[in-house]
C-alpha cells in the first residue's frame, strides 16, 4: 500500500512532470493540524485546570490546588446520578431504536401501498433541531394539562402524567429516542435491502420459520450496520444536552442530568472552571472507555 | 375472492402507514398548532377542525429579532460546511488517491475525535473565544461547527473518491497537473453529486446544531436553534407562536433531508453501509 505514493511520485518525475505525488501526501496536512489542534489543545487546558483554582466570578483567586477539584467534585451528589444518567440514557436510546429500527426496517422492506410516501414521513423527527424537538413533546404532547398524550389519558379514564415533573430522564429518553429512531430505521434498512433474497427463499425451503430466519440470517446480515448505528448514535447520545437545557434543566435536583448538563453547570452557572475540567475529563475518559469497543468493532466492519 | 398475497400486502401496508403516522405525529401536529389562535393551542381538547390563521406567523416574521436569528442560522451553516470542505476536499483526495500504510489509522483517528463529547471541549473553547472577543461571534460558530463536523465531512468525501476511477486521475497526472488541478478540474467535477450530498449533510448538521450556540453566543449570534431554546422560559409560553417559529425553522432541513436521505445513511455511518 505504501508503494503507491512513492510510485506515483516516481513516476511523475521520471516523466518530467510536476509531480503530485507528494503533494498529493501533504494535502492531507492541514486536516491533520486542524483536528489536533482541536483536539490536543483542549486536553491539555483541561489537564491544567483540573488542578488549578479558577472561578470566573473571583479571578483573583487564582493559583494551584493540588487535588482539591478531585475532592470537590467527588463530594458533589450531582456526579454519581450525572454518570448513572449518561449511561441509562445512552442504553435505552440505544436499546429502543435499534430494536424499534430492526422491526421497522424489516417491515419497510415489505410491499406495500404508499411506502416511499410512509418513509418519508417516518424520517421526520431525525431533520428536527434538538430544540424544536425538546418543546415540541414538552408543550404539545407530554405537557400535563393540555398536551395530546394528558387528552388521551382521559380520555381512557386515567389521570394524565406529570411526565417531566415525576418521570424526568423516562421523558428526555422518549424525545431522544424518537429524534434517533428514523437513523436507525434509515441505516438498518439499507442494510436487510441488501440481503440477497435467494438466501432467504433458500432457507425458507429448508424449513427455517421466521424466528430462525432472523437470527441466523438477518441477525448476522444486519451486523456491519448495527455496529455503525450504535457507534454513531453514542456519539452524538453522549452529548446530549439542548434536550435537557430546554426541558427540565436537569432537575427536579439531578434527576435528570446527565455529564454535559453538570459540565454546563459548572462553567455557566457556578463560574467553576476547575470542577468543570474535572468533570470534562471525566467524560473524556467515559467517551474513549466507549470509543475504544465501538471503533475496535467498527474498524474490523470497514473496508478500507 | 382475495390472494394471500393480497391479504398480506394490505396488513403490510396498515402496519407500516400506523408506524409512521405515530413517529411523524408530533411533527404534524405541531405543524397544525401553528396555524390555531393561542386559545385554540392551549385548550384541553384538542381542536382538530378549526379556522386556520396565519396570525401566527406574521407575528414571528415581524419580529426583527426573528430575522436576524435566522440569518445567523443561514450564515453559519454556509460558513461552516464551505470551511469544512475547504480542508476536507484536499485531505479526502489525498488518503482516496495518495494511501500510504498510515491511511486507515489516520481515518480511524479523524473519527475518534469526534467521539470526544462537545461538553470536554466546553470549558478551553469558553475561555479561548472570552480571550479572542469569539464569543457571540458568527465567526466563533463557524469555526467550531467547522471543527465538529471535519471528520465526517473528511469521511463522507473520502468514500465517495473512493469511487473515482484512479485512471482518470492518473491520465491527468501524465498531462502534467498538479494536484491541484488535478483536484479543481477532474476530481471535484467527477464527484459532484458525492460532494452535493456531503454539503447537504454538513449543512443539516450545522443547522440543528445546538449545543454550541447555547453555550457560544447570545443575543447577537445566536442561530434559530438558541432562539427557539428561549420559548422555554416561563414567559415564553405561547405555544402557537412557538409552533409558527419552529416550523419555519425546521421547514427548509426537513426538505433537504428529505431529498437526500440515501446519501445522509452513507455520510453518517462513515460509509460503512451503502
Amino acid at each position: 500500500m505504501s508503494t503507491t505514493q512513492t510510485s506515483a511520485g516516481r513516476r511523475s518525475r521520471a516523466s518530467g512532470l510536476p509531480g503530485a505525488g507528494n503533494a498529493g501526501f501533504y494535502a492531507n496536512l492541514p486536516s491533520i493540524g486542524v483536528l489536533l489542534l482541536w483536539s490536543v489543545v483542549p486536553l491539555g487546558m483541561t489537564l491544567w485546570f483540573c488542578f488549578r483554582r479558577y472561578n470566573l466570578m473571583a479571578p483573583e483567586r487564582n493559583g494551584f490546588d493540588g487535588l482539591g477539584n478531585f475532592r470537590y467534585l467527588l463530594s458533589d451528589p450531582g456526579l454519581g446520578m450525572a454518570v448513572w444518567n449518561t449511561v441509562l440514557l445512552l442504553g435505552a436510546v440505544l436499546v429502543i431504536t435499534v430494536g424499534l429500527g430492526t422491526l421497522l426496517a424489516v417491515l419497510f422492506d415489505q410491499e406495500f401501498f404508499g411506502r416511499g410516501l410512509a418513509r418519508v414521513l417516518l424520517l421526520a423527527p431525525f431533520f428536527v433541531m434538538p430544540t424544536v424537538s425538546a418543546l415540541l413533546w414538552k408543550d404539545m404532547m407530554l405537557q400535563p394539562d393540555n398536551g395530546v398524550l394528558a387528552f388521551l389519558w382521559r380520555s381512557f379514564g386515567f389521570r394524565p402524567v406529570d411526565w417531566f415533573g415525576r418521570l424526568p430522564l423516562l421523558s428526555i429518553i422518549v424525545i431522544v429516542s424518537w429524534q434517533w429512531l428514523p437513523f436507525a430505521v434509515l441505516t438498518l434498512l439499507t442494510a436487510v435491502q441488501s440481503l440477497d433474497a435467494e438466501r432467504i427463499e433458500a432457507a425458507r425451503m429448508d424449513g427455517a420459520g421466521p424466528i430462525a430466519l432472523f437470527r441466523y440470517i438477518l441477525w448476522p446480515h444486519l451486523g456491519r450496520a448495527v455496529s455503525a448505528t450504535v457507534m454513531i448514535e453514542t456519539i452524538f447520545l453522549l452529548g446530549v444536552f439542548a434536550e435537557i437545557y430546554v426541558t427540565t434543566a436537569g432537575g427536579p435536583g439531578f434527576a435528570s442530568t446527565n455529564l454535559s448538563f453538570l459540565i454546563y453547570r459548572y462553567v455557566l452557572m457556578e463560574y467553576d472552571i476547575g470542577g468543570a475540567a474535572v468533570a470534562s475529563l471525566l467524560a473524556i475518559f467515559l467517551a474513549n472507555l466507549l470509543a475504544l469497543f465501538l471503533m475496535r468493532s467498527f474498524a474490523r466492519n470497514l473496508d478500507t | 375472492m382475495i390472494s394471500h398475497a393480497t391479504w398480506r400486502k394490505m396488513w403490510m401496508t396498515a402496519l407500516g402507514w400506523a408506524a409512521s403516522l405515530v413517529v411523524a405525529f408530533p411533527v404534524f401536529w405541531m405543524v397544525l398548532t401553528s396555524f390555531k389562535t393561542e386559545t385554540e393551542a392551549i385548550s384541553r381538547v384538542p381542536h382538530l377542525l378549526f379556522a386556520p390563521t396565519l396570525g401566527n406567523y406574521r407575528a414571528i416574521g415581524a419580529q426583527a429579532r426573528y430575522l436576524r436569528f435566522a440569518w445567523n442560522s443561514v450564515v453559519v451553516a454556509m460558513g461552516s460546511t464551505l470551511l469544512a470542505l475547504l480542508f476536507a476536499v484536499p485531505s479526502a483526495y489525498s488518503m482516496a488517491f495518495h494511501p500510504t500504510r498510515r491511511t486507515r489509522g489516520t481515518l480511524l483517528w479523524m473519527l475518534s475525535t469526534k467521539m470526544m463529547p462537545p461538553v470536554g471541549a466546553l470549558v478551553p473553547v469558553y475561555l479561548i473565544f472570552r480571550d479572542t472577543g469569539l464569543l457571540d461571534t458568527r465567526t466563533g460558530l463557524v469555526v467550531v461547527d467547522a471543527l465538529a463536523n471535519l471528520p465526517i465531512v473528511v469521511w463522507m468525501l473520502y468514500t465517495f473518491f473512493k469511487d473515482v476511477p484512479r485512471e482518470v486521475l492518473e491520465a491527468g497526472r501524465m498531462d502534467g497537473a498538479s494536484a491541484l488541478r488535478e483536484i479543481v478540474d477532474l476530481l471535484m467535477p467527477l464527484s459532484l453529486p458525492g460532494i452535493a450530498s456531503t454539503s447537504l449533510l454538513a449543512v443539516i448538521l450545522a443547522w440543528n446544531e445546538a449545543f454550541w450556540s447555547l453555550t457560544l453566543t447570545a443575543a447577537k449570534a445566536a442561530p434559530l436553534t438558541a432562539f427557539i431554546a428561549s420559548f422555554s422560559s416561563p414567559e415564553g409560553l405561547f405555544y402557537a407562536k412557538l409552533s409558527a417559529a419552529s416550523t419555519m425553522a425546521i421547514a427548509p432541513i426537513l426538505i433537504l433531508g428529505w431529498a437526500s436521505q440515501k446519501q445522509l445513511v452513507r455520510g453518517l455511518t462513515f460509509g460503512a453501509v451503502k
